[in-house]
């Protein structure tokens, strides 16, 4: 990417050495604009990424592609008047463009009276374990025969299974700098296997996921056995009475619930009395028990198993920020402008959520439970009440029956009317945690939970 | 279009100045001119051209190229002030590669001779590399080329000749008028705006330039009662469009504001639904999310077929051969239609991704499903189909992607409710209801990954009672099983009471690509439908 700069010689975008926009070539941009800015002050968002991915349904490839991109963000200030432009031509020319349309529009806004000033410079720490050179290089043939892993077993014959796969391998830089000597950058990789095995006649289906920094990391093979084991053994569920039942929930169903958390922890919106955090008569409920003793919910960059960037979208550099501790809201997020406002430290706007795990093994929890579901992920959670966190959603992919301590069937999905608050307040025990593998960058990492009173409410057919 | 460049060197100039500096009234006369879409410009159609030929030349049986450049503009504001103003645009090139019946795809922001053939190179690798875990060939339906086709959406005053001062000062005024009924304390509106230029050309001669604008205008209200115990939220007042400023100008938000608002604020006290079976009547407004969601998704060709197994799901309408033409959606007065040719549409296109030229066509006749949502490559799988119907094997033009950066994939065109034969509106629907709860806007919504289960809330619920609105109610979502659902269908508006809803991003495929998508619906009455009650305290 080194020749963004230079007219002379466009080097070839598929064999560049830099997979992704280096530092060096970042802040040389952003130097440009800054020069260039006419404006009060300037501040720069550079994005760059290059994924490669593979998808397969019905055993058989379906699409597969390689696509990058870089986008670079001007945001002018002028008097109390701000703007933001964005374009993915980094020649001269256009970033001399975008600054000058940044500055217009600015002038033709009305003024905001809660603009921040940027960011000066700051003390960041790297996270460079985040950065995989294998991953971010890898060739179109290796990810089609981790493919085959799957599709292989599916078709041979006298096979029963029907496979559905998603393999994604990328590489992201961001750099953010301003007139006002900050600058951050950070790039980081990530690798993505998910996949759904359905029986042939319809009514087994399975799905197991993985996600790490480093391609070398995923275990095809351990993926593909769970996802036919769930398959396999949820096959022919039968229909239990929807109500109130304790759950086993694996880390992904956690994750999918439990992880719509933290955009109810603005302080802001608690305190505008908005937001289940918001307390009667005003204020909110930091320092209250809002759940469960043994809930731990916290967001780290430099946590080994969900390496993030360092630094939020503003810049911010990010640290470890307990929100729960042993079930007290101990800490709200708190963005900069509201900070300003109230007198308080800004938290950043964190990038990864963590769900404290414990030491109840899987089996314990099975061998404990009298009667209830083990759920192995959720789908399409909506909110239904924003007053208590409440979401709608469905079990999906491998839902069975657990009685007297064992897991005795295959039931059919279920649609939940539950709040993470209330699930939270419910828990029973936690278990080993592990890394979510939701699409996209991993993110979370959450445990095998425990509930008691799980509120499903109607009965699904799908499979 | 063109290259950004060319582009800014003549035509954006021109209108830079007219959508940053000039007055309004001047700007009144030119903006009005209606839009024509020029013919391609040499320097894009070689870029096209050669992308073609470096693909064909790797080995390629067929291939299509995009240069896409996509526009668009956003302010946000909130109660008196703005949050941002955003503008931002992008510009690429996406090529598709078939070799040996194996699709690969590239795409490079970069629009230089050389940038084109590495992509076109690296997508015909890809496809090359893919044969090894290859099933059954790729196979396209036959579609005529169109050597020189334009095309543009129907509006009269393009978005981005509108100035920020007069976007933002609508929107505050809007914000303004909500906030002066008592109890409301916050308001977000934000205008929002997408220009794409889309310059298609395939292997088989096809070389199209389109463009088109989507507008969208969301509001959001929200009341908090004195004590702080209660707050209540007005949203979903307004359907994103496939149409231009003049949409906006339409919707008048600085005069209707004050009754949304009035809503929120009246929802405050409103009372907690009971929970039962209850007759319902559904605006456009809030019937279109759930046609989308439970008759739009499961007629999706691929779905049927499992290509969305990992993510979006399958389809209970499946599989094909076991329910075209036999299985029972809903009433007999229920008849479905795709339609990516409608004026104003949000998916509303002259020529689709595969270079098809969509038209009108049935999904469900009286009850019964006859038909799927297909791209060319999807159309074979329903030869069969076709052949016993006597009709001609070919796509109905759903292939689109998000972006240059996208490939395309079979997305959802504009599918509607016909509108009955009687001339019934909402309020006729009301006063022939005993007992029901009438619903406008969307809410919450959720369904399962086959469509069976769904349940779906609403902005604005009233208590119907003797053919009367008696009051507002709260806490509501209506819950049921799909074909049920439809089946308790007795009642809909005629064609007077026909709306356009529409969502400007629904998700599929993986990764995942956004689609702006219109459903044109009249009022629907649902005989007994389970209603539960979602205001929980613990």
């Amino acid at each position: 990417m080194s020749i963004i700069l230079d007219p002379r010689a466009p080097r070839s975008l598929f064999a560049d050495e830099d997979v992704v926009i280096s530092r060096a070539d970042a802040q040389r941009v952003i130097e440009s604009v800054v020069k260039l800015s006419k404006a009060d002050a300037v501040q720069c968002v550079i994005r760059s990424s290059r994924t490669r991915n593979v998808r397969f349904a019905a055993n058989q490839l379906s699409t597969a592609g390689v696509v990058e991109d870089t986008t670079l963000v001007v945001m002018s200030y002028i008097g109390k008047k701000h703007s933001a432009v964005t374009t993915n031509d980094l020649s001269p020319e256009s970033v001399e463009r975008t600054v000058r349309k940044a500055e217009a529009i600015a002038r033709l806004s009305p003024d905001d009276p809660e603009m921040l000033p940027l960011l000066g410079p700051q003390t960041l720490r790297e996270a460079s374990a985040a950065w995989d050179e294998e991953t971010a290089t890898l060739a179109a043939g290796i990810v089609t025969a981790a493919a085959n892993t799957a599709l292989a077993p599916a078709r041979r014959p006298g096979s029963t299974l029907n496979v559905a796969g998603f393999l994604v391998t990328g590489a992201d830089a961001i750099a953010i700098g301003n007139s006002a000597g900050h600058f951050a950058y950070h790039r980081g990789t990530n690798a993505n296997y998910t996949l759904t095995v359905r029986t042939a006649d319809g009514t087994g289906s399975g799905w197991s996921g993985e996600d790490a920094v480093a391609w070398k990391s995923l275990n095809f093979a351990a993926v593909s056995a769970q996802a036919i084991d769930k398959a396999n053994s949820s096959r022919n569920p039968v229909a239990i009475e929807p109500g109130r039942y304790t759950v086993i929930l694996e880390p992904q169903a956690v994750g999918d619930l439990v992880g719509l958390m933290p955009r109810y922890l603005n302080a802001r919106s608690a305190d505008e009395g908005r937001s289940p955090f918001a307390k009667a008569g005003g204020g909110n409920k930091l320092g209250e028990t809002i759940v469960g003793s043994m809930v731990n919910l916290t967001s780290d960059p430099f946590d080994p198993m969900v390496l993030t960037q360092p630094f939020d979208g503003e810049g911010m550099p990010l640290t470890k920020q307990s929100w729960i501790t042993n079930g007290v809201l101990s800490t709200m997020l708190i963005p900069r402008a509201w900070a300003v406002r109230r007198n308080l430290t800004p938290t950043g706007n964190p990038n990864n959520i963590m769900l404290g795990g414990g030491s109840t093994t899987r089996e314990q929890m099975i061998a404990s439970t009298q009667r209830g579901v083990l759920v192995t992920r959720l789908w399409y959670l909506r909110e239904t009440d924003p007053r208590t966190m409440s979401y709608t959603g469905l079990t999906r992919d491998g839902t069975f029956l657990i009685e007297n301590g064992k897991i005795t069937k295959s039931i059919k999905n279920m649609r939940f009317n539950e709040s993470p608050l209330f699930l939270l307040n419910n828990v029973e025990a936690l278990g080993p945690v592990r890394r979510t593998a939701s699409e996209g960058p991993g993110t979370q990492i959450m445990p095998l939970l425990k509930a008691k009173d799980f509120n499903f409410t109607s009965l699904s057919d799908a499979v | 279009m063109t290259t950004r460049r060319d582009f800014v060197a003549t035509t954006a100039l021109a209108a830079g100045a007219l959508a940053l500096g000039r007055p309004r009234d001047a700007a009144a006369h030119t903006r009005l001119l209606p839009h024509v879409q020029p013919r391609m410009d040499a320097p894009t159609r070689d870029l096209l051209m050669l992308a073609l030929d470096t693909a064909k030349r790797g080995g390629a049986s067929y291939a299509d190229v995009r240069i896409q450049r996509v526009q668009r503009s956003a302010v946000a504001t909130r109660e008196r002030q703005v949050l941002d103003v955003i503008d931002s645009d992008t510009i690429g090139c996406g090529i598709r590669a078939l070799v040996d019946g194996c699709w690969g795809f590239a795409a490079t922001p970069r629009l230089t001779n050389e940038g084109i053939q590495r992509a076109a190179s690296e997508a015909v690798a890809t496809a090359k590399a893919n044969r090894i875990a290859r099933d059954r060939p790729v196979e396209l339906a036959p579609n005529p080329s169109h050597p020189d086709a334009t095309w543009s959406s129907g509006f009269t005053i393009d978005p981005f000749t509108i100035s920020v001062e007069e976007k933002t000062s609508l929107a505050i005024a809007a914000n303004v008028a909500a906030l002066s009924v008592p109890g409301v304390r916050f308001v977000n509106t934000s205008l929002q705006f997408v220009k794409e230029e889309r310059n298609y050309a395939n292997s088989e001669g096809s070389v199209i330039a389109q463009t088109l604008v989507r507008t969208y205008t969301p509001m959001s209200i929200t009341a908090v009662s004195a004590d702080r115990s209660e707050f209540a939220v007005r949203d979903a007042v307004v359907q994103p469009t496939g149409r231009g400023w003049e949409s906006v100008l339409e919707n008048n938000l600085p005069v209707n504001a004050k009754k949304w608002a009035e809503e929120a604020a009246e929802k405050l006290t409103a009372k907690s639904v009971e929970p039962g079976r209850y007759d319902l009547i559904l605006h456009p407004s809030n019937l279109g999310l759930t046609l989308h969601e439970s008759v739009a998704h499961p007629t999706e060709l691929d779905r049927a077929y499992g290509y969305e197994a990992n993510y979006a799901g399958t389809s209970f309408v499946a599989p094909p051969d076991k329910v075209l033409g036999t299985l029972k959606f809903g009433s007999p007065m229920m008849n479905i239609y795709g339609d990516r040719s409608q004026p104003g549409g949000c998916a509303s296109i002259g020529y689709d991704d595969d270079g098809v030229k969509p038209e009108q066509f049935d999904i469900i006749k009286d009850g019964v499903v006859v038909d799927y949502q297909t791209t060319r490559e999807q159309a074979m799988w329903l030869d069969w189909w076709y052949k016993k119907r006597g009709m001609p094997t070919r796509s109905h033009g759903c292939s689109y992607a998000d972006s240059w950066s996208s490939v395309q994939f079979q997305r959802m065109p504009n599918v509607s409710i016909k509108p009955g034969a009687k001339d019934l509106g909402w309020n006729d629907l009301i006063a022939a209801t005993d007992r029901g709860i009438a619903i406008q806007g969307r809410g919450s919504y959720s369904i399962d990954q086959q469509r069976f289960n769904g349940q779906f809330g609403g902005a604005l619920f009233h208590e119907v009672r003797g053919g009367k609105i008696v009051g507002q109610l709260k806490d509501v979502a209506y819950q049921f099983r799909t074909t049920d659902f439809w089946a308790a269908l007795d009642m809909l508006g005629g064609q007077k009471s026909y709306e356009l809803y529409a969502t400007f991003s629904d998700g599929k495929g993986q990764p995942g690509q956004a689609n702006a998508v219109t459903h044109g619906c009249v009022p629907t009455r649902h005989k007994q439908i389970n209603v539960i009650n979602t205001g929980r305290k613990a």
